[in-house]
Protein backbone atom coordinates (compact mmCIF):
# COMPACT_ATOMS: atom_id res chain seq x y z
CA UNK A 1 0.00 0.00 0.00
CA UNK A 2 2.56 2.35 1.10
CA UNK A 3 4.50 1.51 -2.26
CA UNK A 4 1.87 1.95 -4.45
CA UNK A 5 0.92 5.39 -3.25
CA UNK A 6 4.53 6.45 -3.29
CA UNK A 7 4.34 5.27 -6.91
CA UNK A 8 1.13 7.23 -7.17
CA UNK A 9 2.67 10.18 -5.50
CA UNK A 10 6.10 10.08 -7.77
CA UNK A 11 3.66 10.47 -10.91
CA UNK A 12 1.25 13.46 -9.34
CA UNK A 13 4.70 14.89 -9.00
CA UNK A 14 5.67 14.72 -12.34
CA UNK A 15 2.42 15.49 -13.91
CA UNK A 16 2.67 18.84 -11.47
CA UNK A 17 5.94 19.65 -12.84
CA UNK A 18 4.16 19.49 -16.48
CA UNK A 19 2.75 22.99 -15.38
CA UNK A 20 5.33 24.70 -13.68
CA UNK A 21 8.99 23.96 -14.78
CA UNK A 22 10.45 26.25 -17.14
CA UNK A 23 10.87 25.21 -20.43
CA UNK A 24 14.75 24.17 -20.55
CA UNK A 25 14.05 21.65 -17.43
CA UNK A 26 10.48 20.41 -18.63
CA UNK A 27 12.23 19.78 -22.35
CA UNK A 28 15.13 18.06 -20.26
CA UNK A 29 12.55 16.29 -17.72
CA UNK A 30 11.08 14.49 -20.99
CA UNK A 31 13.96 13.00 -22.27
CA UNK A 32 14.82 11.76 -18.59
CA UNK A 33 11.83 10.23 -18.26
CA UNK A 34 12.06 8.38 -21.73
CA UNK A 35 15.73 7.43 -20.94
CA UNK A 36 14.23 6.16 -17.05
CA UNK A 37 11.91 4.01 -19.16
CA UNK A 38 15.49 2.50 -20.84
CA UNK A 39 16.98 2.24 -18.02
CA UNK A 40 13.99 0.63 -15.98
CA UNK A 41 14.17 -2.02 -18.68
CA UNK A 42 17.99 -2.52 -17.50
CA UNK A 43 17.09 -2.74 -14.06
CA UNK A 44 14.72 -5.85 -14.43
CA UNK A 45 17.88 -7.45 -15.86
CA UNK A 46 20.35 -6.05 -13.71
CA UNK A 47 18.56 -5.69 -10.58
CA UNK A 48 16.27 -7.73 -9.63
CA UNK A 49 17.30 -10.86 -12.11
CA UNK A 50 20.91 -10.05 -11.39
CA UNK A 51 21.80 -10.36 -15.94
CA UNK A 52 24.26 -7.72 -15.92
CA UNK A 53 24.50 -7.09 -19.94
CA UNK A 54 26.29 -4.61 -21.63
CA UNK A 55 24.90 -4.60 -25.09
CA UNK A 56 21.33 -2.91 -24.42
CA UNK A 57 21.91 -0.12 -26.76
CA UNK A 58 21.21 -2.77 -29.54
CA UNK A 59 17.77 -3.15 -28.06
CA UNK A 60 17.54 0.23 -27.77
CA UNK A 61 18.49 1.20 -31.01
CA UNK A 62 15.97 -1.45 -32.31
CA UNK A 63 13.60 0.22 -31.25
CA UNK A 64 14.29 3.88 -32.78
CA UNK A 65 15.20 2.36 -35.87
CA UNK A 66 12.42 0.10 -36.04
CA UNK A 67 10.10 2.70 -35.44
CA UNK A 68 12.48 5.85 -37.66
CA UNK A 69 12.89 3.29 -40.61
CA UNK A 70 9.21 2.96 -40.96
CA UNK A 71 8.78 6.15 -41.21
CA UNK A 72 11.04 7.45 -42.96
CA UNK A 73 10.98 4.87 -45.97
CA UNK A 74 6.99 3.40 -45.48
CA UNK A 75 5.69 6.51 -44.87
CA UNK A 76 4.46 5.32 -41.54
CA UNK A 77 2.48 6.95 -38.98
CA UNK A 78 3.34 7.62 -35.71
CA UNK A 79 1.64 5.13 -34.11
CA UNK A 80 2.11 1.69 -35.40
CA UNK A 81 5.71 2.83 -36.32
CA UNK A 82 6.24 3.38 -32.28
CA UNK A 83 4.31 -0.16 -32.00
CA UNK A 84 6.37 -2.05 -34.14
CA UNK A 85 9.62 -0.51 -32.61
CA UNK A 86 8.93 -1.10 -29.48
CA UNK A 87 8.61 -4.95 -30.76
CA UNK A 88 11.37 -4.87 -32.55
CA UNK A 89 13.40 -4.13 -29.24
CA UNK A 90 11.68 -7.27 -27.98
CA UNK A 91 12.57 -9.60 -31.08
CA UNK A 92 16.50 -8.44 -30.59
CA UNK A 93 16.63 -9.15 -27.43
CA UNK A 94 15.08 -12.43 -27.75
CA UNK A 95 17.25 -13.51 -30.31
CA UNK A 96 19.82 -11.99 -28.38
CA UNK A 97 19.30 -14.03 -25.19
CA UNK A 98 18.89 -16.93 -26.93
CA UNK A 99 22.11 -17.07 -27.71
CA UNK A 100 23.86 -15.05 -24.79
CA UNK A 101 22.06 -16.37 -21.98
CA UNK A 102 23.82 -20.22 -22.22
CA UNK A 103 27.19 -17.70 -20.99
CA UNK A 104 26.67 -16.11 -17.37
CA UNK A 105 29.03 -13.52 -15.47
CA UNK A 106 31.46 -12.20 -17.32
CA UNK A 107 31.19 -14.06 -20.70
CA UNK A 108 27.39 -12.50 -20.94
CA UNK A 109 28.95 -9.20 -20.57
CA UNK A 110 31.37 -9.96 -23.53
CA UNK A 111 28.81 -11.49 -25.56
CA UNK A 112 26.27 -9.06 -25.34
CA UNK A 113 29.05 -6.13 -25.63
CA UNK A 114 30.01 -8.02 -29.09
CA UNK A 115 26.23 -8.84 -30.21
CA UNK A 116 25.26 -4.98 -29.64
CA UNK A 117 29.08 -3.84 -31.49
CA UNK A 118 27.86 -5.87 -34.18
CA UNK A 119 25.03 -4.11 -34.32
CA UNK A 120 26.40 -0.90 -34.42
CA UNK A 121 28.77 -2.09 -36.90
CA UNK A 122 25.60 -3.57 -38.91
CA UNK A 123 24.27 0.16 -39.24
CA UNK A 124 27.23 1.28 -40.13
CA UNK A 125 27.26 -1.24 -42.86
CA UNK A 126 23.84 -0.03 -44.30
CA UNK A 127 24.72 3.56 -44.02
CA UNK A 128 22.59 4.01 -47.17
CA UNK A 129 19.50 3.51 -45.57
CA UNK A 130 19.93 3.73 -42.13
CA UNK A 131 21.85 7.09 -42.57
CA UNK A 132 25.46 5.46 -40.74
CA UNK A 133 26.62 7.92 -37.91
CA UNK A 134 24.79 10.92 -39.35
CA UNK A 135 21.71 9.06 -38.91
CA UNK A 136 18.83 11.32 -40.05
CA UNK A 137 15.99 13.28 -38.71
CA UNK A 138 12.22 12.02 -38.59
CA UNK A 139 10.04 13.35 -41.02
CA UNK A 140 7.49 15.65 -39.10
CA UNK A 141 4.31 14.04 -40.74
CA UNK A 142 5.76 10.92 -39.11
CA UNK A 143 5.77 12.76 -35.89
CA UNK A 144 2.08 12.87 -34.62
CA UNK A 145 0.13 10.22 -33.17
CA UNK A 146 -3.67 10.13 -32.61
CA UNK A 147 -3.65 14.18 -33.25
CA UNK A 148 -1.40 14.63 -30.65
CA UNK A 149 1.76 16.26 -32.32
CA UNK A 150 4.82 14.60 -30.90
CA UNK A 151 7.60 17.91 -31.71
CA UNK A 152 5.41 20.04 -29.62
CA UNK A 153 6.36 20.55 -25.90
CA UNK A 154 3.37 20.02 -24.15
CA UNK A 155 2.18 16.59 -26.00
CA UNK A 156 5.65 15.22 -25.72
CA UNK A 157 6.40 15.97 -22.00
CA UNK A 158 2.95 14.16 -21.75
CA UNK A 159 3.25 11.39 -23.90
CA UNK A 160 6.88 10.87 -22.27
CA UNK A 161 4.95 10.87 -18.74
CA UNK A 162 1.82 8.30 -20.32
CA UNK A 163 4.62 5.77 -21.18
CA UNK A 164 6.93 6.40 -17.86
CA UNK A 165 3.72 5.78 -16.08
CA UNK A 166 2.96 2.68 -17.58
CA UNK A 167 6.18 1.16 -17.54
CA UNK A 168 6.69 2.08 -13.78
CA UNK A 169 3.27 0.57 -12.85
CA UNK A 170 3.84 -2.24 -15.17
CA UNK A 171 7.47 -2.76 -13.53
CA UNK A 172 5.28 -2.61 -10.12
CA UNK A 173 3.16 -4.97 -10.86
CA UNK A 174 5.89 -7.56 -11.96
CA UNK A 175 8.26 -7.58 -9.14
CA UNK A 176 5.42 -8.50 -7.15
CA UNK A 177 4.22 -11.05 -9.46
CA UNK A 178 5.30 -14.66 -8.89
CA UNK A 179 7.44 -14.54 -11.92
CA UNK A 180 8.67 -11.70 -10.39
CA UNK A 181 10.00 -13.05 -7.18
CA UNK A 182 11.19 -16.10 -9.28
CA UNK A 183 13.29 -13.69 -10.98
CA UNK A 184 14.79 -12.09 -7.26
CA UNK A 185 15.40 -16.04 -6.59
CA UNK A 186 17.37 -16.53 -10.11
CA UNK A 187 19.36 -13.59 -9.23
CA UNK A 188 20.25 -15.00 -5.34
CA UNK A 189 20.91 -18.61 -6.14
CA UNK A 190 20.10 -20.14 -9.70
CA UNK A 191 21.05 -23.32 -8.71
CA UNK A 192 18.53 -23.85 -5.92
CA UNK A 193 15.66 -22.70 -8.00
CA UNK A 194 16.41 -24.90 -10.33
CA UNK A 195 16.93 -27.82 -8.09
CA UNK A 196 13.07 -26.22 -7.03
CA UNK A 197 11.99 -26.74 -10.40
CA UNK A 198 12.20 -23.49 -12.07
CA UNK A 199 13.96 -23.43 -15.45
CA UNK A 200 16.51 -20.32 -15.60
CA UNK A 201 17.03 -20.45 -18.83
CA UNK A 202 13.02 -20.17 -19.98
CA UNK A 203 13.36 -17.58 -17.16
CA UNK A 204 16.23 -15.28 -18.00
CA UNK A 205 14.96 -15.49 -21.35
CA UNK A 206 11.49 -13.95 -20.46
CA UNK A 207 13.04 -11.26 -18.50
CA UNK A 208 15.59 -10.57 -21.38
CA UNK A 209 12.70 -10.03 -23.76
CA UNK A 210 10.61 -7.77 -21.27
CA UNK A 211 13.87 -5.75 -20.71
CA UNK A 212 13.97 -5.26 -24.77
CA UNK A 213 10.49 -4.45 -24.88
CA UNK A 214 11.31 -1.55 -22.26
CA UNK A 215 14.29 -0.74 -24.21
CA UNK A 216 12.53 -0.95 -27.45
CA UNK A 217 9.94 1.27 -26.45
CA UNK A 218 12.54 3.92 -24.93
CA UNK A 219 14.45 4.06 -28.16
CA UNK A 220 11.32 4.25 -30.46
CA UNK A 221 9.89 6.89 -28.26
CA UNK A 222 12.99 8.85 -28.30
CA UNK A 223 13.70 9.06 -31.94
CA UNK A 224 9.98 9.88 -32.45
CA UNK A 225 9.67 12.47 -30.08
CA UNK A 226 12.97 13.67 -30.65
CA UNK A 227 12.84 13.80 -34.31
CA UNK A 228 16.58 12.03 -34.36
CA UNK A 229 17.56 8.87 -35.45
CA UNK A 230 21.26 7.70 -35.46
CA UNK A 231 23.86 5.45 -35.14
CA UNK A 232 25.13 6.71 -32.00
CA UNK A 233 22.38 5.36 -29.73
CA UNK A 234 23.87 1.78 -30.74
CA UNK A 235 27.58 2.41 -29.48
CA UNK A 236 29.14 1.62 -25.94
CA UNK A 237 28.41 4.40 -24.26
CA UNK A 238 24.75 4.02 -24.42
CA UNK A 239 25.02 0.45 -22.84
CA UNK A 240 26.30 2.17 -20.16
CA UNK A 241 24.38 4.74 -19.53
CA UNK A 242 21.92 2.65 -17.75
CA UNK A 243 23.72 0.68 -15.78
CA UNK A 244 24.97 3.74 -14.83
CA UNK A 245 21.43 5.08 -13.95
CA UNK A 246 20.42 2.12 -12.31
CA UNK A 247 23.89 1.31 -9.72
CA UNK A 248 23.59 5.36 -9.18
CA UNK A 249 19.69 4.99 -8.23
CA UNK A 250 19.39 2.01 -6.60
CA UNK A 251 20.09 -1.71 -8.59
CA UNK A 252 16.63 -4.19 -7.93
CA UNK A 253 14.43 -0.84 -6.77
CA UNK A 254 11.90 0.45 -8.86
CA UNK A 255 12.09 4.26 -8.62
CA UNK A 256 15.65 3.56 -8.83
CA UNK A 257 15.99 4.45 -12.57
CA UNK A 258 14.16 7.54 -12.42
CA UNK A 259 16.28 8.76 -9.44
CA UNK A 260 19.14 7.77 -11.36
CA UNK A 261 18.90 9.37 -14.73
CA UNK A 262 17.61 12.48 -12.96
CA UNK A 263 20.58 12.83 -10.65
CA UNK A 264 23.19 11.74 -13.43
CA UNK A 265 21.22 14.07 -16.44
CA UNK A 266 21.70 17.38 -14.37
CA UNK A 267 25.23 16.56 -13.08
CA UNK A 268 26.73 15.92 -16.73
CA UNK A 269 24.44 19.17 -17.39
CA UNK A 270 26.16 20.47 -14.64
CA UNK A 271 29.51 19.20 -15.01
CA UNK A 272 29.48 20.43 -19.04
CA UNK A 273 28.59 24.17 -18.15
CA UNK A 274 31.52 24.10 -16.13
CA UNK A 275 34.38 22.13 -17.55
CA UNK A 276 34.57 19.87 -20.48
CA UNK A 277 35.29 16.87 -18.83
CA UNK A 278 32.17 15.46 -18.99
CA UNK A 279 33.66 11.97 -19.35
CA UNK A 280 35.72 12.31 -16.52
CA UNK A 281 32.32 12.71 -14.64
CA UNK A 282 30.91 9.78 -16.31
CA UNK A 283 34.30 7.71 -14.60
CA UNK A 284 34.27 8.79 -11.66
CA UNK A 285 30.55 8.22 -10.77
CA UNK A 286 30.95 4.81 -12.15
CA UNK A 287 34.22 4.78 -9.31
CA UNK A 288 32.67 6.25 -6.65
CA UNK A 289 29.65 4.17 -7.25
CA UNK A 290 31.30 0.98 -7.18
CA UNK A 291 33.96 1.63 -4.52
CA UNK A 292 31.05 3.29 -1.86
CA UNK A 293 27.12 2.75 -2.38
CA UNK A 294 27.15 -0.57 -4.89
CA UNK A 295 23.78 -0.41 -4.04
CA UNK A 296 23.06 2.95 -4.77
CA UNK A 297 21.09 5.99 -3.02
CA UNK A 298 17.49 3.71 -2.70
CA UNK A 299 19.12 1.00 -2.28
CA UNK A 300 20.84 2.11 0.46
CA UNK A 301 18.10 3.14 1.93
CA UNK A 302 16.40 -0.13 1.95
CA UNK A 303 19.34 -1.97 3.30
CA UNK A 304 19.62 0.83 6.47
CA UNK A 305 16.10 0.18 7.50
CA UNK A 306 15.11 3.22 6.25
CA UNK A 307 12.31 2.19 3.51
CA UNK A 308 12.75 -1.40 3.46
CA UNK A 309 9.06 -1.93 2.08
CA UNK A 310 10.64 -0.22 -1.34
CA UNK A 311 9.51 -2.42 -3.93
CA UNK B 1 49.73 -5.80 -37.13
CA UNK B 2 49.41 -9.51 -35.94
CA UNK B 3 52.62 -9.27 -33.74
CA UNK B 4 51.53 -5.44 -32.24
CA UNK B 5 47.84 -7.40 -31.78
CA UNK B 6 49.63 -10.01 -29.98
CA UNK B 7 51.50 -8.20 -27.47
CA UNK B 8 48.36 -5.77 -26.42
CA UNK B 9 46.59 -9.37 -26.30
CA UNK B 10 49.01 -11.00 -23.96
CA UNK B 11 48.60 -8.04 -21.73
CA UNK B 12 45.09 -8.67 -21.33
CA UNK B 13 45.38 -12.50 -21.27
CA UNK B 14 47.72 -12.40 -18.46
CA UNK B 15 45.72 -10.15 -16.59
CA UNK B 16 42.62 -12.44 -17.12
CA UNK B 17 44.57 -15.78 -16.70
CA UNK B 18 46.22 -14.63 -13.35
CA UNK B 19 43.64 -12.23 -11.73
CA UNK B 20 40.37 -13.54 -13.56
CA UNK B 21 40.13 -9.61 -14.06
CA UNK B 22 38.50 -8.29 -17.44
CA UNK B 23 40.03 -5.00 -18.01
CA UNK B 24 38.05 -3.07 -19.86
CA UNK B 25 40.57 -0.40 -19.85
CA UNK B 26 42.88 -1.82 -21.67
CA UNK B 27 42.36 -0.33 -24.89
CA UNK B 28 42.91 3.13 -22.81
CA UNK B 29 46.50 1.58 -21.51
CA UNK B 30 47.11 0.90 -24.90
CA UNK B 31 45.95 4.56 -26.12
CA UNK B 32 47.83 6.04 -22.95
CA UNK B 33 51.00 4.39 -24.26
CA UNK B 34 50.48 6.00 -27.99
CA UNK B 35 49.75 9.69 -26.24
CA UNK B 36 52.83 9.52 -23.88
CA UNK B 37 55.00 8.00 -27.02
CA UNK B 38 54.01 11.09 -28.77
CA UNK B 39 55.14 13.49 -25.86
CA UNK B 40 58.60 11.99 -25.34
CA UNK B 41 59.42 11.93 -28.72
CA UNK B 42 58.64 15.67 -28.96
CA UNK B 43 60.71 16.28 -25.56
CA UNK B 44 63.70 14.28 -26.85
CA UNK B 45 65.04 16.49 -29.60
CA UNK B 46 67.05 13.34 -32.02
CA UNK B 47 64.81 11.18 -33.20
CA UNK B 48 66.10 7.42 -32.91
CA UNK B 49 67.22 8.64 -29.49
CA UNK B 50 63.78 9.78 -28.78
CA UNK B 51 61.94 6.56 -29.76
CA UNK B 52 64.27 4.60 -27.69
CA UNK B 53 63.18 6.47 -24.77
CA UNK B 54 60.09 6.56 -25.38
CA UNK B 55 59.75 2.73 -25.46
CA UNK B 56 61.58 2.66 -21.90
CA UNK B 57 59.60 5.06 -20.31
CA UNK B 58 56.18 4.78 -21.39
CA UNK B 59 55.42 1.00 -20.50
CA UNK B 60 56.85 2.26 -17.28
CA UNK B 61 54.70 4.97 -16.60
CA UNK B 62 51.65 3.20 -17.89
CA UNK B 63 52.84 0.08 -15.70
CA UNK B 64 53.11 2.77 -12.64
CA UNK B 65 49.42 4.27 -13.48
CA UNK B 66 48.39 0.40 -13.67
CA UNK B 67 49.56 -0.54 -10.41
CA UNK B 68 47.77 2.86 -8.73
CA UNK B 69 44.44 2.00 -9.91
CA UNK B 70 44.97 -1.88 -9.30
CA UNK B 71 45.85 -0.88 -5.09
CA UNK B 72 43.43 2.37 -5.19
CA UNK B 73 40.56 0.28 -6.72
CA UNK B 74 40.46 -3.05 -7.91
CA UNK B 75 41.87 -4.31 -4.75
CA UNK B 76 39.05 -2.26 -2.63
CA UNK B 77 36.22 -4.12 -4.80
CA UNK B 78 38.28 -8.06 -3.65
CA UNK B 79 38.54 -8.30 -7.38
CA UNK B 80 34.46 -9.14 -8.00
CA UNK B 81 34.27 -9.64 -11.34
CA UNK B 82 31.24 -7.77 -11.99
CA UNK B 83 32.01 -4.91 -10.25
CA UNK B 84 35.50 -4.84 -11.49
CA UNK B 85 33.94 -4.67 -14.76
CA UNK B 86 32.04 -1.51 -13.77
CA UNK B 87 35.32 0.06 -12.16
CA UNK B 88 37.56 -0.69 -15.59
CA UNK B 89 34.69 1.07 -17.39
CA UNK B 90 34.45 4.15 -15.03
CA UNK B 91 38.91 4.36 -15.25
CA UNK B 92 39.06 3.98 -19.04
CA UNK B 93 36.36 7.00 -19.52
CA UNK B 94 38.85 9.23 -16.93
CA UNK B 95 42.16 7.94 -19.07
CA UNK B 96 39.91 9.36 -22.19
CA UNK B 97 39.50 12.60 -20.73
CA UNK B 98 42.88 13.12 -19.29
CA UNK B 99 44.05 12.33 -22.91
CA UNK B 100 41.39 14.14 -24.38
CA UNK B 101 41.83 17.40 -21.80
CA UNK B 102 45.90 17.48 -22.02
CA UNK B 103 46.96 16.29 -25.26
CA UNK B 104 43.66 17.52 -27.54
CA UNK B 105 41.22 15.81 -29.68
CA UNK B 106 43.32 15.67 -32.91
CA UNK B 107 45.66 12.63 -34.28
CA UNK B 108 49.36 13.14 -34.05
CA UNK B 109 52.22 11.27 -36.01
CA UNK B 110 55.57 10.06 -34.70
CA UNK B 111 58.17 9.96 -37.20
CA UNK B 112 59.28 6.53 -37.65
CA UNK B 113 62.91 5.89 -35.98
CA UNK B 114 64.17 5.14 -39.13
CA UNK B 115 62.62 4.83 -42.93
CA UNK B 116 64.54 1.47 -44.63
CA UNK B 117 62.77 0.22 -47.14
CA UNK B 118 64.02 -3.67 -48.10
CA UNK B 119 63.19 -3.63 -51.94
CA UNK B 120 62.72 -7.16 -53.02
CA UNK B 121 62.60 -8.20 -57.06
CA UNK B 122 58.64 -7.88 -56.43
CA UNK B 123 57.93 -6.36 -53.84
CA UNK B 124 59.16 -3.60 -51.20
CA UNK B 125 58.60 -3.77 -47.91
CA UNK B 126 58.49 -1.02 -45.11
CA UNK B 127 61.87 -1.78 -43.09
CA UNK B 128 60.11 -0.26 -39.79
CA UNK B 129 57.45 -2.94 -39.96
CA UNK B 130 59.80 -6.10 -40.19
CA UNK B 131 61.49 -4.10 -37.15
CA UNK B 132 57.98 -4.23 -35.52
CA UNK B 133 57.83 -7.74 -36.12
CA UNK B 134 61.08 -8.72 -34.62
CA UNK B 135 60.63 -6.45 -31.36
CA UNK B 136 56.87 -7.87 -30.67
CA UNK B 137 58.71 -11.23 -31.45
CA UNK B 138 61.53 -10.39 -28.68
CA UNK B 139 59.23 -9.23 -25.95
CA UNK B 140 56.97 -11.61 -26.05
CA UNK B 141 59.91 -14.34 -25.82
CA UNK B 142 61.04 -12.59 -22.94
CA UNK B 143 57.32 -12.56 -21.44
CA UNK B 144 57.34 -16.47 -21.84
CA UNK B 145 60.89 -16.63 -20.39
CA UNK B 146 59.59 -14.95 -17.23
CA UNK B 147 56.57 -16.67 -16.86
CA UNK B 148 57.78 -20.22 -17.28
CA UNK B 149 61.82 -19.42 -15.87
CA UNK B 150 61.75 -16.92 -13.33
CA UNK B 151 60.79 -16.97 -9.83
CA UNK B 152 58.29 -13.91 -10.18
CA UNK B 153 56.46 -15.64 -12.90
CA UNK B 154 56.39 -18.94 -11.17
CA UNK B 155 54.57 -17.43 -8.14
CA UNK B 156 52.24 -15.48 -10.40
CA UNK B 157 51.21 -18.94 -11.92
CA UNK B 158 51.05 -20.01 -8.71
CA UNK B 159 48.42 -17.54 -7.76
CA UNK B 160 46.90 -18.29 -10.88
CA UNK B 161 46.01 -21.85 -9.58
CA UNK B 162 44.80 -20.89 -6.58
CA UNK B 163 44.99 -17.41 -4.51
CA UNK B 164 44.44 -18.92 -0.93
CA UNK B 165 46.70 -21.70 -0.85
CA UNK B 166 49.47 -19.10 -2.35
CA UNK B 167 48.90 -16.97 0.20
CA UNK B 168 49.12 -19.30 2.64
CA UNK B 169 52.85 -20.15 1.41
CA UNK B 170 53.39 -16.44 2.23
CA UNK B 171 52.84 -15.33 -1.16
CA UNK B 172 52.05 -11.50 -1.26
CA UNK B 173 49.19 -11.93 -3.27
CA UNK B 174 48.16 -8.26 -3.36
CA UNK B 175 51.74 -7.36 -4.57
CA UNK B 176 51.54 -10.51 -7.33
CA UNK B 177 48.22 -9.24 -8.76
CA UNK B 178 49.78 -5.20 -8.90
CA UNK B 179 52.65 -6.50 -10.57
CA UNK B 180 50.59 -8.24 -12.97
CA UNK B 181 48.00 -5.68 -13.76
CA UNK B 182 50.96 -3.30 -14.55
CA UNK B 183 52.85 -5.81 -16.31
CA UNK B 184 49.55 -6.37 -18.36
CA UNK B 185 49.30 -2.50 -19.37
CA UNK B 186 52.97 -2.03 -20.19
CA UNK B 187 52.78 -4.58 -22.67
CA UNK B 188 49.88 -2.37 -24.05
CA UNK B 189 52.15 0.30 -23.87
CA UNK B 190 55.16 -1.54 -25.86
CA UNK B 191 52.74 -2.69 -28.18
CA UNK B 192 51.11 1.12 -28.72
CA UNK B 193 54.90 2.65 -28.79
CA UNK B 194 55.55 0.18 -31.91
CA UNK B 195 52.48 1.19 -33.81
CA UNK B 196 52.68 4.77 -33.32
CA UNK B 197 55.10 5.40 -36.36
CA UNK B 198 52.47 3.37 -37.72
CA UNK B 199 49.09 4.50 -37.21
CA UNK B 200 49.01 8.02 -35.51
CA UNK B 201 48.31 8.78 -31.97
CA UNK B 202 44.66 10.14 -30.81
CA UNK B 203 42.57 9.81 -27.95
CA UNK B 204 40.16 7.42 -28.95
CA UNK B 205 42.09 4.81 -30.42
CA UNK B 206 42.17 2.49 -27.91
CA UNK B 207 38.39 1.54 -29.00
CA UNK B 208 39.65 -1.33 -32.01
CA UNK B 209 42.84 -2.12 -30.08
CA UNK B 210 40.65 -3.27 -27.03
CA UNK B 211 37.51 -5.42 -29.14
CA UNK B 212 40.39 -6.77 -31.03
CA UNK B 213 42.55 -8.11 -28.02
CA UNK B 214 39.13 -9.23 -26.31
CA UNK B 215 38.50 -11.29 -30.09
CA UNK B 216 42.00 -12.94 -29.53
CA UNK B 217 42.10 -13.69 -26.08
CA UNK B 218 38.68 -15.39 -26.60
CA UNK B 219 39.45 -17.63 -29.50
CA UNK B 220 42.81 -18.28 -27.75
CA UNK B 221 41.29 -19.29 -24.89
CA UNK B 222 41.75 -16.73 -21.57
CA UNK B 223 44.75 -17.88 -20.05
CA UNK B 224 46.59 -19.27 -22.59
CA UNK B 225 49.00 -17.21 -23.93
CA UNK B 226 50.26 -20.16 -26.54
CA UNK B 227 46.75 -20.10 -27.85
CA UNK B 228 46.27 -16.15 -27.40
CA UNK B 229 49.30 -16.48 -29.87
CA UNK B 230 48.07 -18.53 -32.37
CA UNK B 231 44.79 -16.65 -32.05
CA UNK B 232 46.87 -13.36 -32.85
CA UNK B 233 48.54 -14.51 -36.07
CA UNK B 234 45.03 -16.16 -37.09
CA UNK B 235 43.26 -13.08 -36.43
CA UNK B 236 45.80 -10.27 -37.33
CA UNK B 237 46.22 -12.74 -40.90
CA UNK B 238 42.45 -12.93 -41.85
CA UNK B 239 42.07 -9.57 -41.13
CA UNK B 240 43.75 -8.55 -43.74
CA UNK B 241 42.67 -11.22 -46.12
CA UNK B 242 38.71 -10.88 -45.28
CA UNK B 243 39.24 -7.21 -45.82
CA UNK B 244 40.94 -7.60 -49.66
CA UNK B 245 37.45 -9.33 -50.24
CA UNK B 246 34.89 -7.76 -48.08
CA UNK B 247 34.56 -3.92 -46.60
CA UNK B 248 36.20 -3.73 -43.23
CA UNK B 249 33.09 -2.89 -41.77
CA UNK B 250 31.63 -5.98 -42.81
CA UNK B 251 35.19 -7.79 -41.76
CA UNK B 252 34.72 -6.67 -38.33
CA UNK B 253 31.05 -7.62 -38.11
CA UNK B 254 31.84 -11.01 -39.35
CA UNK B 255 34.50 -11.26 -36.59
CA UNK B 256 32.48 -9.70 -34.16
CA UNK B 257 29.88 -11.98 -34.36
CA UNK B 258 32.07 -15.35 -35.06
CA UNK B 259 34.17 -14.38 -31.38
CA UNK B 260 30.42 -13.93 -29.57
CA UNK B 261 29.59 -17.18 -30.69
CA UNK B 262 32.79 -18.79 -29.91
CA UNK B 263 32.10 -17.61 -26.65
CA UNK B 264 28.61 -18.87 -26.58
CA UNK B 265 29.53 -22.46 -27.71
CA UNK B 266 32.66 -22.93 -27.07
CA UNK B 267 33.53 -20.91 -23.33
CA UNK B 268 36.78 -22.57 -22.67
CA UNK B 269 38.40 -20.44 -26.12
CA UNK B 270 39.59 -22.95 -28.80
CA UNK B 271 43.19 -23.73 -27.43
CA UNK B 272 41.94 -23.16 -23.76
CA UNK B 273 43.14 -25.83 -21.34
CA UNK B 274 39.51 -25.48 -19.37
CA UNK B 275 37.09 -23.13 -18.48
Amino acid sequence: MRALSLHLAVLALLLALHFVLPAYHHANLARIMVLAVFAMGYNIAFGYTGLLSLGHALFLSAGMFGAGLLIQHFGLTAAPALLIGTLAGAAMAALTGLLALRTAGVSLMIVTLMFAQAGYLTLLYFGAVTGGDEGFPVPAAGRVAFGLNLAAEGPRYLVALGLFALALMGNLALVRSRFGRVMVAMRENEERSRMLGYNPFAVKLGVMVLSGLYAGAAGAFYGVMFGYVGATFATIPYSILPLLYVLLGGAGVTLGPLLGAVLMFYLIDLASSHTTAQLAVTGGALLVLVLFAPKGILGSLRERGLASWLP
Amino acid sequence: MAAVLALSAVGLSLTFGVMRVVNVAHGEFFMLGAVLAWVVVQAVPSAPLGFVAALILCPLVVGAVAALADTAILKRLNYDPEATIVATIGISYILQQGALSFFGPDARAVEAPFSLRLQFPWFGYSGYKLFVVIAAGLVLLAVWLFMTRSRAGLVMRATQVDRNTARAFGINVDRVYAGTFALGAALAAVAAVLIVPIQQAHYLMGHDPLLLSFIVVIIGGLGSIRGTLIAALLIGLSDGIISMFFTPTLAKIVATLAVALVLVFRPQGLFGARA
